[in-house]
């Protein structure tokens, strides 16, 4: 983007992203953190996801604070009121990652029986294409790619097929063992807020290729 | 001010010679007077001057271009900060974390949260960070302060270091595994006999002591695979200078891989002959490996071709051709691991050390050659090893690669090997 003749603007421009991108970064965390405790059983560290999506909500308050303000300041314009405009629905949406990430480690101490839980060893690999869906989308962010946007969008069709299954396999194991129903459903949940990670993480992709050219993307990625 | 220093004493002099002179040629006293008073009076003045302050050096201040000059071929990552924002990227930091991050926020270069909470509390420190460019990586970020608005920060990988200290810990794990199987066996057999020596009958000791030389067998086969394989890594970065002849040594190696009971099943077809700058020892063992592996996992009444002729590239080309059960392709990329099998009970049993092609794979790569192993499922298994010959590795040894290492390119399989791993 070019300089603008108000430093100052750029300044805030540049302070923007670097809070999307720190929102972006604990998200990413969030989700690898949220499914290494489901997998480990790990009470403690689900706990402290969990407690840092305090964080991710306060600075979503922030980007709002300050989009609010670039735009009453300094009115921009065109690829500049886009930016703003992005980051502002950016956030929102990245603070929903976060959400889906907390739901996720909440529900780490309700699965019981994990050693002998077969399903359990299905979602790690779900949740690392999600995961890996949020980490491109944000670095097309930073970049202002759209060519790894769209490549974000086509990948959420992956995460879909994974849901698909996961739904199948553990529907099924519940029919075999219903002793293990309660934990099972817990699972269908984490595979349901994975799934949504990843439209929300095809959200942000549109959001960036709009940013980035001034049009959605063409709706044959999608 | 103190200007004692300057005083022009030649001067004076110069002046008093002339009063002295002027008073000589009869000039009136007050005249020659008055010249001397004005002479050094002006002298005196121009000394009243204060000395020229000596040339000071002041070092520039060090510009972003200079900064940058110095430190764009570095092959460390290196990022300078102001205020935060990135200011200048050294081409390793571009290369790796993309052109865009100049002129950005370092929030933006760098997300994950370790390394933000080390950039906004503005000191210096490290911070090891996960997955910053490839998903899995290890990166160490130090970050320096040099004014409060100055920063460089210093990225280093640590990847490689972690996966070499992964390998030897599942190299130690592993072998430790293999070596303590055959010892629990025949410490378990010994016991035994020597329990109830008096209750067993000849023939049950006799297949104890059957197992405990099998087993003892194994473990010296194990341990002399492990030596051998250390041995061709330690010496993986010298090429072997002697030349050899690789028919007839392809062919000894054959036969006596084969044994007599099994050298029907072998098919020689060795039609040309060709010069290989190699160590005897280890292409002997290569095909000793590769044409055991061949008559263990063929078919039991099919032939195994051992075929040596002219790669189309220009190298010598050794083949194994099995016919048999074949290798699933998702299989193919890590056959040259160590202790990978690909049937664990079928390998143990036929006394396989998991280690014949882990070794055939440095051999190759000692000898600047290519291995190469394809397999249809339920057709056979072909390996074939290429050699460059002798010649053209004398002229051609300078623009070799130097070190072949775990993931070498010279290593390639007919199928897709980008399994999912």
């Amino acid at each position: 983007m070019a300089d603008h003749t108000v430093k100052a603007f750029d300044e805030d421009i540049t302070r923007l992203r670097g809070l999307i991108a720190e929102m972006g970064g604990l998200a990413e965390v969030a989700i690898h953190e949220a499914l290494e405790a489901l997998v480990r059983g790990d009470v403690e560290l689900a706990e402290g996801v969990v407690a840092r999506d305090k964080k991710i909500d306060a600075l979503e308050t922030e980007v709002d604070k300050l989009s609010v303000r670039i735009i009453a300041l300094r009115a921009p314009m065109a690829d500049d009121l886009r930016e703003v405009i992005a980051a502002l629905k950016i956030a929102g949406v990245v603070e929903r990652i976060g959400d889906y990430s907390k739901n996720i480690a909440k529900r780490v101490g309700m699965i019981e029986g994990r050693d002998r839980f077969e399903p359990l060893t299905l979602l790690p690999a779900m949740g690392e294409v999600a995961s890996e869906m949020v980490h491109d989308v944000l670095t097309a962010y930073a970049a202002r790619d759209p060519g790894l946007a769209r490549e974000v969008i086509s990948t959420d069709a992956k995460v879909d097929a994974f849901y698909n299954s996961i739904f199948r396999n553990l529907v099924s194991h519940m029919v075999e063992n219903p002793a293990t129903i309660s934990s099972a459903a817990q699972l269908l949940f984490v595979a349901r807020n994975l799934e949504r990670i990843g439209d929300h993480a095809t959200n942000v992709a549109e959001m960036v290729h709009f940013a980035a050219t001034g049009f959605y993307p063409p709706e044959e990625d999608r | 001010m103190d200007f004692r220093q300057n005083l022009p004493v030649a001067g004076f002099i110069l002046a008093a010679v002339a009063f002295v002179a002027l008073v000589a040629l009869g000039v009136d006293i007050a005249i020659a007077g008055s010249v001397l008073i004005l002479w050094s009076g002006s002298l005196l003045l121009a000394a009243a001057r204060p000395p020229e302050a000596p040339a000071v050096v002041v070092e520039k201040p060090f510009s972003r271009d200079s900064m940058r000059r110095l430190i764009e071929n570095s092959s460390t990552a290196l990022l300078v900060t102001e205020k935060n924002t990135v200011a200048v990227a050294n081409r390793a930091a571009r290369r790796m974390l993309g052109q865009h991050i100049i002129g950005q926020d370092a929030r933006v270069t760098f997300r994950q949260p370790e390394a933000t909470s080390l950039l906004t509390q503005g000191r210096s420190g490290q911070a090891i960070v996960r997955g910053l460019v490839r998903r899995q990586d290890i990166w160490t970020i130090n970050r320096q302060k040099v004014t409060d608005e100055l920063a460089v920060i210093e990225l280093i990988n640590q990847t490689a270091e972690a996966d070499i200290s992964r390998a030897h810990t599942d190299f130690v794990a592993n072998a430790s595994h293999e070596l303590r199987t055959p010892l629990a066996a025949i410490l378990g057999y010994v016991e035994t006999l020597r329990e109830s020596a008096d209750s067993l009958d000849s023939p049950t000791s006799q297949k104890f002591l059957g197992t405990i030389e099998r087993e003892g067998q194994r473990l010296q086969s194990l341990i002399s695979d492990l030596m051998s394989l250390s041995r061709v890594e330690a010496e993986k970065h010298d090429l072997p200078e002697k030349v050899l002849m690789l028919r007839p040594l392809t062919e000894r190696a054959a036969k006596d891989a084969a044994g007599p009971q099994r050298s029907e099943r072998v098919q020689l077809e060795l039609n040309s002959d060709f010069n290989v700058q190699g160590d005897e020892q280890q292409l002997e063992q290569l095909v000793r490996n590769l044409v055991d592996n061949a008559l263990k996992y063929g078919s039991p009444d099919k032939p195994v071709v051992v075929r040596l002729d002219l790669a189309q590239d220009g190298m010598a080309r050794i083949c194994v051709i099995d016919e048999g059960e074949g290798i699933a392709p998702e299989q193919l990329p890590h056959l040259t691991r160590r202790f990978y099998r690909t049937d664990p009970g079928r390998s143990r049993a036929s006394g396989g050390t998991g280690l014949g092609l882990a070794i055939v794979k440095h051999i190759v790569e000692r000898h600047r050659g290519r291995l190469n192993i394809d397999s249809d499922l339920g057709k056979g298994t072909r390996v074939v090893v290429r050699l460059p010959l002798a010649k053209d590795l004398q002229s051609g040894a300078e623009d070799t690669p130097a070190g072949p290492s775990e993931s070498d390119p010279n290593t390639t399989y007919q199928q897709e090997t980008g399994a999912v791993s």
